[in-house]
């Protein structure tokens, strides 16, 4: 790589000049996530401002190749970049699922003309994907799946639906598990690729506890996906009949961004800001809080490591998982100490003041983290099984 | 840097791993030197052994003979130290007092750092008062008297005390009992008069002592660093301390998993291998994740003191903290576990439990570690 300093000074340079101050404060609510696609607008014209130079720059997907929008870094150029991101409060510029889950998989199975055409499409925030996985009667046994394509020769008839499907209302593009052989579980599913604007495809918002709805329900009635979008561009990633190899795959990163490990350095305790918040703390209070630090500082520890290792190929395969489950359980408790700390105040459902009852929706919310994307039940048998090899797991 | 072994930190591992296996092992080591009632509670001729391979000095200065490594390499060794509840001074002598003497003149390093890294000398420090660990509070008193000293006072759970060539001492030279400042450090010789050590054997079989000095005579060439400046060569040890206990800990943690891990795939009971059950297989899964962010962390810890970053100090005792959650509920787990067998003297599991109550004990619980954290952190 290059010196690490001149680039470390590089980076940083680059970002004061091109990192708006507004960019720099901390996430509050939806409206300062940038998602990208189709139909996508900019909450103001600093976050116009910062995506349009990250992406100009290849800083929406930093280590991607630049061919594919990217910027080329290495693992440890990265990491300075996260580092240097993380040290002045940078947002991402661009938040997306492709980034986080279609992409990782495009870059290993894709094709050469997928990969030109979909990952050059996430880098630059023009198509906004969703993911279909989970069905009403599949959850944690996610193989026994029954959204069915039906084969018609240059393309495929599905029927069939899917659930907790997010943000699939907003959703440009879909990368759906569909069954393509009935006989064949593990061997019978395609990881296909198709427009959320298809005839016969349709969405319907799940209101959670929390009164919000990131998620859907999406139907799909007799919706024709072509297998192919064009010269080496399939509608389908890896082989046809091998998608649950592309999806077990993925679930790693899926892990791994839902434990927040994707994250830049998390090094500050959360205790001063809980004592702002509520004047004076409880000593038993204080103790837990000090205990929850203590698990989250050396989490954060663990995902730098964890982080390193994956870049360098040293990493246990079954890692995320581990990271997902500590990660999930981390980010419950934190919303827990944050509802004790914030007391009656932070019960309030629609006030003003809580911005539309933050506190207590973040909250409930939070009771999604170890259920979405493999339960910590499952977390913990693949630990058993993959990592611990014990028997009959 | 990423964090992880780079090539040179690999191999050092492997080599600590295979010798500590062998020459350190508890059978060899723990168990032999117990059995016999050794009033040292480590053997010599292992330690003589820690010197030839260079561990004993690897964190003294190569001007001074050593190594010139850091807290990460030694955080290496002592997590094959705890891995194997290999009983030597190695904590107490070549880290602590190896790293106080970073601080000395050099007629001090002089003086005491060749038998140091030669392992012909052993040495320990003397800092806590009473059962807990309040390095904030020291009463021991060290009055000027003529050209030197006149020490007085008692220090508590001194390692090996009794058998060091040497303690740093931590004392008081002007202020009150609380003041950050007025601290000096003082090297004493084993032969110092007025100087006396209960020792005792602690539950995992190591020795400890209370000392006293009843008006112990240092010279001024004792001092290490400066005269009531010693509080910042002590914060210095206790850091270094800390990770490396952390270390130590960690390698108890995996020591006592790994056991208990192997174990659940040969017991049978109900006709089925108890690892079988997924009543255990999610807490022995759980038991996994701890360990491993507790390693991650204390690994991060020593690589950010080696660096010479300001947050060394916080991560330290979020190591500490982390460390005596994660091992505590490794040998606790690992018991339960075991069944009735790890209730037995002649079982490893329950010598693993020893070890770790001790060693979470010194230089300070997770309580004490994670109230520092908050303290740290302004709440």
């Amino acid at each position: 790589m290059s010196d690490p300093d001149a680039f470390r000074a590089d980076v940083r340079a680059w970002l004061e000049a091109n990192c708006p101050p507004e960019m720099r404060e901390p996430v509050r609510d939806e409206a300062d996530v940038y998602w990208g696609g189709r139909n996508a607008t900019f909450k103001n014209d600093a976050q116009k401002a910062w995506f349009e130079a990250c992406r100009d720059k290849g800083y929406t997907v930093p280590e991607w190749p630049k061919a594919y929008g990217g910027a080329g870094l290495t693992p440890a150029e990265g990491k300075i970049l996260r580092q240097e991101m993380s040290r002045i409060g940078a947002r991402p510029p661009l938040s997306s699922f492709g980034i986080w889950m279609l992409g990782p998989a495009l870059l290993h199975f894709g094709t050469e003309g997928q990969k030109q055409r979909f990952l050059n499409e996430i880098a630059a925030g023009k198509i906004r994907w969703c993911q279909g996985y989970s069905e009403p009667g599949s959850g944690s046994d996610l193989v026994s799946m029954q959204t069915f394509g039906e084969d018609k020769g240059d393309h495929w008839v599905v029927n069939g639906q899917k659930i907790w499907t997010s943000y699939a209302d907003e959703a440009d593009w879909i990368f759906c598990l569909v069954r393509t052989d009935k006989e064949n579980k593990y061997q019978g599913i395609t990881f296909m690729l198709f427009d959320m604007a298809s005839e016969g495809v349709s969405t319907k918002p799940i209101k959670l506890i929390s009164g919000n709805s990131p998620f859907c329900e999406t139907f799909m009635d007799d919706v024709k996906v072509p297998k192919s979008y064009g010269e080496d561009i399939p509608g389908y990633v890896g082989q046809i009949n091998r998608g649950w190899d592309v999806a077990k795959y993925l679930l790693g990163h899926e892990r791994e961004m839902i434990s927040g490990a994707g994250g830049g350095d998390r090094t500050s305790a959360i205790g001063a800001a809980m004592k702002r918040m509520a004047g004076e703390l409880d000593p038993v209070l204080r103790a837990q809080i000090a205990m929850f630090d203590v698990d989250a500082l050396a989490y954060s520890a663990m995902g730098e490591k964890f982080l390193d290792e994956m870049k360098s190929g040293k990493g246990h395969p079954a890692q995320p998982n581990m990271m997902k489950y500590v990660g999930t359980e981390l980010n419950k408790q934190r919303h827990e100490l944050m509802m004790s700390v914030g007391g009656s105040r932070a019960l309030e459902w629609e006030s003003e003041d809580t911005g539309g009852g933050k506190p207590s929706r973040n909250w409930l919310r939070t009771k999604a983290n170890s259920i979405e994307g493999g339960t910590s039940e499952v977390m913990l048998n693949v630990i058993s099984k993959r990592i611990l090899d014990l028997p009959g797991a | 840097m990423p964090l992880y072994h780079d090539d040179d930190q690999a191999m050092l591992a492997e080599t600590a791993s295979q010798f500590m296996a062998e020459e350190g092992a508890i059978a060899k080591q723990l168990r032999h030197w117990r059995d016999r009632n050794c009033k040292d509670g480590f053997g010599h001729g292992l330690w003589k052994q820690f010197a030839e391979m260079g561990f004993t000095g690897m964190l003294v200065s190569e001007d001074d003979g050593g190594l010139g490594m850091g807290s990460y390499e030694a955080g290496i060794v002592l997590e094959e130290i705890g891995r194997n509840l290999t009983p030597s001074p190695f904590l107490a002598s070549s880290v602590l007092a190896a790293t106080a003497l970073k601080h000395a003149d050099d007629a001090a390093r002089q003086r005491w750092l060749p038998g140091l890294v030669s392992g012909d000398l052993v040495y320990s420090v003397a800092i806590d008062e009473g059962a807990k660990h309040r390095p904030e509070r020291i009463k021991t008193r060290a009055e000027k008297s003529g050209n030197g000293f006149r020490l007085t006072g008692q220090k508590d759970f001194v390692l090996h005390g009794a058998s060091a060539d040497m303690l740093v001492v931590a004392a008081r030279t002007s202020g009150a009992d609380e003041d950050a400042d007025g601290i000096t450090l003082f090297a004493v010789p084993k032969d110092a008069a007025n100087m006396s050590h209960d020792a005792v054997r602690l539950v995992d079989s190591s020795m400890a002592s209370h000392t006293k000095f009843e008006g112990v005579e240092l010279d001024g060439d004792a001092v290490i660093g400066e005269v009531d400046g010693g509080r910042e060569v002590l914060n210095a040890m206790l850091t270094a301390g800390r990770i490396g206990a952390a270390a130590e800990g960690v390698g108890v943690a995996r020591g006592a998993m790994d056991m208990t891990v192997d174990y659940l795939k040969q017991r049978k009971q109900f006709g089925k291998l108890i690892g079988e059950f997924q009543a255990l297989q999610h807490r022995a899964a759980h038991l996994y994740s701890e360990v491993e962010i507790a390693r991650a962390v204390t690994m991060k810890a020593a690589q950010l003191l080696d660096g010479g970053s300001e947050k060394a100090d916080l991560m330290a005792s979020v190591a500490k903290a982390k460390v005596a959650k994660a091992a505590g509920l490794a040998v606790r787990e690992g018991v339960q576990m075991h069944g009735g067998i790890g209730m037995t003297d002649e079982y490893d599991i329950g010598l693993y439990m020893k070890r770790d109550r001790a060693l979470q004990e010194f230089l300070g619980d997770m309580y004490y570690h994670a109230s520092r954290v908050a303290d740290m952190s302004g709440y």
